[in-house]
């Protein structure tokens, strides 16, 4: 009985610290456009109806495709404790793979084997990628977030510098990739305009769920991230997870570049950057690195994306607005989870010092009373 | 720091504090003198370690107060009690694993430059003061337990302060060096400064010191002040602190027995004697030496034998090799040459999993990270070394039923008291966490068993249970190797003792009579100071 109550408790204190930052950054960034003289029940209105109603909610649904699979991506390194943020380079390589070498492919192959060549090939160029941070991490224990993050920019560069020139479209002045022509692209789901790598993403995000929460190899993976020293008694070979983890997370996340031109954009510009992993990143902590539960999260985002591009030019805000909606969500993220661990730890919510400087006025002022 | 004609006093008075579901520390009062060694004594969960953190100002008490020579003295934190001049040091390291020894030494000092040179002379003095021989430049984490401990003396007495804290400081060290830490200790209080010495070895207590106090579930049980420890034959103290620390536990644990594990009389081998011309070799190492990554002490060119039914005791100071030897006997770590021999099979080119397999096993000395992952169940800690085997796991997929049979089975069979299989192995106490271990490394085949330092940091039944298990283990034809710090704990279970040093076998001694712990200690001090010289 006692378990189950804590159960319950365990569900409602996950949901609250999911949901409450979420909530509470809404409610400050309301404020933030208040003071720029802005409505801020213009703008959430706005992203109601340009994120959902109409036909809007199916560009949110494409939107969300490439987010699952980054979010996917970043859950496997993370739930290693492998800070992969190299999430940038490694999207645009899977894109570049799909824009530039995807025209070649799509006139001399039929579409469903070019398809495939691009999607195994991104994800190849995105695991190989990953190989050198996390060779160096596994052998002399460098830092992987500087190591992956400098080859981001690596990568981004090269990508620019393949746009502009060997997989420029000669056709046209600016410097981006030939687009490809409608019919071998992605199809749509019957009866809608949402192309096909939307399911792609959610079957992925729920076969990673499974295999993270029930299979042994999910399970080696949560010891190797709660202590590789443990990791190592108990047999798991560290060097291999390491580069096995990086490897999956890369190669998901340029997975989901490829499929991103190949569903929705067609061709890729140079300096093109979603940055779709800056914004994914405190949803995935805020999903307590489950693939399932990012689901809804990312969800959101999207519609609040999709929506509040429109809704901030109307509400006559800057587009980059959304940023600082996602930071909001961090500090608060960081604020509820600090106050959730102490309370969770019998202690009070302020750190002692502080505590003993506001308790001990009303210590003196109880100890009048009984005497 | 110079004596001043009236002593120092700080007085606790009815310091309690309370967590959720104990009360550490119930009403303690107590007054600690300056040039005088203040022992403490009490089993583990006695509340010795509260009572520090609150001294230390790492934690606060709900109620009492503590003054210094009459004047009340706030130690909200860790600062606060170094400024009064109290100077700690912990069971557990606290030192910076990422930083050298050095820079661990000056994480407290307030001046604009590092003054590394002073430092480094600082350091070499109170070296000297404690007899030990530190690498000023070496990190913190390539350190072993017994070196850490050391640095950390220097640490708490830095600045030369007020109060000196020792929280179990001989629990990890030889014979010889607890004799050296004794001399500084004297030192120590020859300066003027308090000492309090917390130990659980009532041996130590009346050696060392000069008054004792006696916890037992957060309570004081006794005090024997300096004028009666004066007069007390030795007998008499001990069977004054034994009543005490044991109360009601010790009729049923046995005078004798109380006495011995208290550390109180000299220890004897426990286990029945074998054949060991008749009992065929189980494990056998052929000029071994390991090779990791770390900076830790590796084995070199190690050859030991362990027969059908021995239990084979290493002795050594920590950090000589030790860990080193057990992985590379467990197979976490690669030899880089030699060759292990398990049941007459070369496997040295296998690896945890394998050896594991073929009844090979390892308790691990670092329980909490290591051992055991503490975030996940007790459940699913005993079969953390059985992952993707049947009947645990199906085509990959986790059976959940499976796994709770064989942890509800393992929790009866070891007495592992959880609230349910499902709790998380980190909120244990040391002594069930240690019988998750135990319960999962020596079921399911296990032929040999690696163990070190398997009672370091338990509570006395525990280790006392600890110590039956592997005996029990060792009589039904099982094989163990014991690497132990603890001498006593050796010279009880072992049939013969081999003794490393530096990663080299120096010594080897048969277990057979009174001497053994000196023989030892002789080959290990030997072995120091032939290479010092």
């Amino acid at each position: 009985m006692i378990t189950e109550h804590s159960r319950a408790r365990n569900i409602v204190d996950g949901l609250v610290r999911s949901i409450l930052p979420v909530i509470l950054a809404l409610i400050v960034a309301g404020f933030i456009m208040l003071a720029m003289g802005s409505n801020p029940l213009d703008f959430f209105a706005g992203v109601w109806t340009y994120g959902i109603t109409g036909g809007n909610w199916q560009r949110s649904l494409v939107l969300m495709a490439p987010l699952v699979i980054v979010a996917v991506g970043l859950i496997v390194a993370f739930r290693g404790q492998l800070w992969n943020l190299g999430y940038n380079g490694q999207y645009l390589l899977g894109a570049v793979v799909a824009s530039g070498v995807g025209p070649y492919l799509f006139a001399a192959l039929p579409a469903w084997l070019a398809t495939l060549i691009i999607f195994v090939g991104a994800i190849l160029v995105g695991a190989v990628w990953s190989l050198i941070p996390a060779i160096l991490k596994a052998r002399y224990g460098t830092n992987e977030i500087i190591t992956s993050l400098v080859m981001s920019f690596i990568a981004v560069g090269i990508v620019n510098l393949l746009i502009k020139g060997p997989f420029k479209d000669p056709n046209t002045p600016m410097p981006q990739t030939a687009v490809i022509p409608d019919d071998q692209l992605l199809p749509y789901i019957p009866g809608t305009e949402i192309h096909v790598g939307f399911v792609i993403a959610i079957v992925l995000a729920l076969v990673a769920q499974f295999v993270l929460s029930r299979t042994s190899f999910g399970l080696r993976m949560d010891i190797f991230g709660a202590s590789p020293k443990a990791a190592r008694h108990v047999g798991i070979n560290s060097t291999w997870m390491v580069i096995l983890l990086f490897a999956l997370s890369s190669g998901l996340i340029a997975f989901a570049g490829s499929i991103d031109v190949l569903g929705q954009y067609t061709y890729q510009r140079a300096n093109w950057d979603p940055h779709y992993g800056d914004a994914v990143m405190p949803f995935v902590f805020l999903a307590r690195l489950s693939p399932l539960a990012a689901i809804p999260l990312v969800a959101f985002y999207a519609i609040l994306a999709t929506g509040g591009t429109l809704a901030a030019q109307q509400a006559g805000l800057n587009v980059d607005f959304l940023l600082v909606i996602v930071g909001l969500i961090l500090i608060f993220m960081t604020i509820t989870e600090y106050v959730g661990e102490r309370r969770r730890l019998g202690q009070s919510y302020l750190p002692p010092g502080l505590r003993r400087t506001l308790v001990r006025p009303f210590d003196g002022m109880r100890g009048r009373k009984s005497s | 720091m110079t004596p001043s004609t009236a002593p120092d006093v700080i007085s606790l008075r009815d310091i309690t504090k309370a967590f959720p579901g104990v009360v550490a520390n119930d009403h303690i009062s107590l007054d600690i003198v300056s040039g005088q060694v203040h022992c403490l004594l009490g089993e583990n969960g006695a509340g010795k370690s509260t009572l520090i953190s609150i001294l230390a100002g790492m934690q606060q008490p709900d109620a009492g107060t503590i003054s210094i020579n009459g004047v009340p003295a706030a130690i909200t934190s860790p600062k606060a009690a170094v400024d009064y001049g109290i100077g700690v040091v912990h069971q557990h390291s606290t030192l910076v694993p990422a930083f050298t020894v050095l820079e661990n030494l000056m994480l407290g000092e307030t001046g604009l430059m590092m003054q590394k040179k002073r430092a480094a002379e600082r350091l070499d003095e109170l070296s000297e003061l404690l007899g030990a021989q530190i690498d000023p430049h070496a990190l913190a984490a390539d350190l072993g337990l017994g070196q850490q401990q050391q640095v950390e003396i220097a640490k708490a007495i830095w600045k030369g302060s007020r109060l000196l804290v020792l929280d179990e400081p001989t629990s990890m060290l030889t014979p010889q060096a607890i004799e050296n830490l004794s001399e500084s200790v004297a030192r120590v209080k020859a300066q003027g400064l308090a000492v309090v010495f917390i130990t659980h070895k009532l041996r130590e207590a009346y050696a060392m010191g000069d008054c004792v106090t006696v916890l037992r579930g957060g309570r004081n049980v006794g005090h024997i002040s300096v004028e009666e420890l004066a007069t007390y034959s030795e007998q008499q103290a001990q069977d004054a602190i034994l009543r005490a620390m044991f109360g009601d536990d010790l009729k049923t644990v046995g005078a004798e027995d109380a006495a011995e594990l208290a550390g109180a009389t000299e220890s004897t081998r426990e286990i029945r004697s074998i054949d060991l011309a008749t009992r065929p070799v189980r494990l056998e190492l052929l000029g071994v030496s390991s090779h990791g990554h770390g900076r830790d002490v590796e084995v070199d060119d190690v050859a030991l034998q362990v027969h059908e039914g021995e239990i084979l005791g290493v002795a050594g100071i920590d950090g000589h090799g030790q860990g080193a030897l057990a992985e590379v006997v467990a197979g976490q770590r690669s030899a880089s040459s030699g060759t292990v021999r398990f049941d007459g099979k070369d496997v040295t080119r296998l690896g945890v999993r394998g050896r594991q397999q073929l009844g090979l096993r390892y308790v691990t000395d670092d329980r909490l990270h290591e051992g055991t992952v503490g975030s996940m169940s007790v459940a699913l800690n005993l079969v953390i070394k059985r992952i993707g085997q049947r009947p645990f796991w199906r085509f990959g997929q986790i059976q959940n039923k499976a796994v709770d049979q064989e942890a509800a089975r393992l929790i009866a069979e070891y007495d592992i008291r959880t609230p349910s299989p499902a709790t998380r192995a980190g909120t244990l106490s040391g002594g069930n966490i240690q019988k998750i271990l135990l319960a999962r490394e020596l079921t399911h085949g296990a032929r040999l068993v690696v163990v070190n330092k398997p009672t370091y940091g338990l509570d006395l039944k525990t280790v006392q249970l600890v110590r039956e298990i592997l005996i029990d283990f060792a009589s039904n034809g099982g094989s163990v190797l014991l690497l132990s710090t603890d001498l006593d704990e050796l010279v009880e279970l072992s049939h013969r003792i081999e003794v490393i040093s530096r990663g080299r076998i120096v010594g080897s001694v048969t277990n057979d009579g009174p001497g053994t712990a000196e023989k030892v200690g002789h080959y290990m001090t030997g072995a120091i100071e032939g290479v010092q010289a």
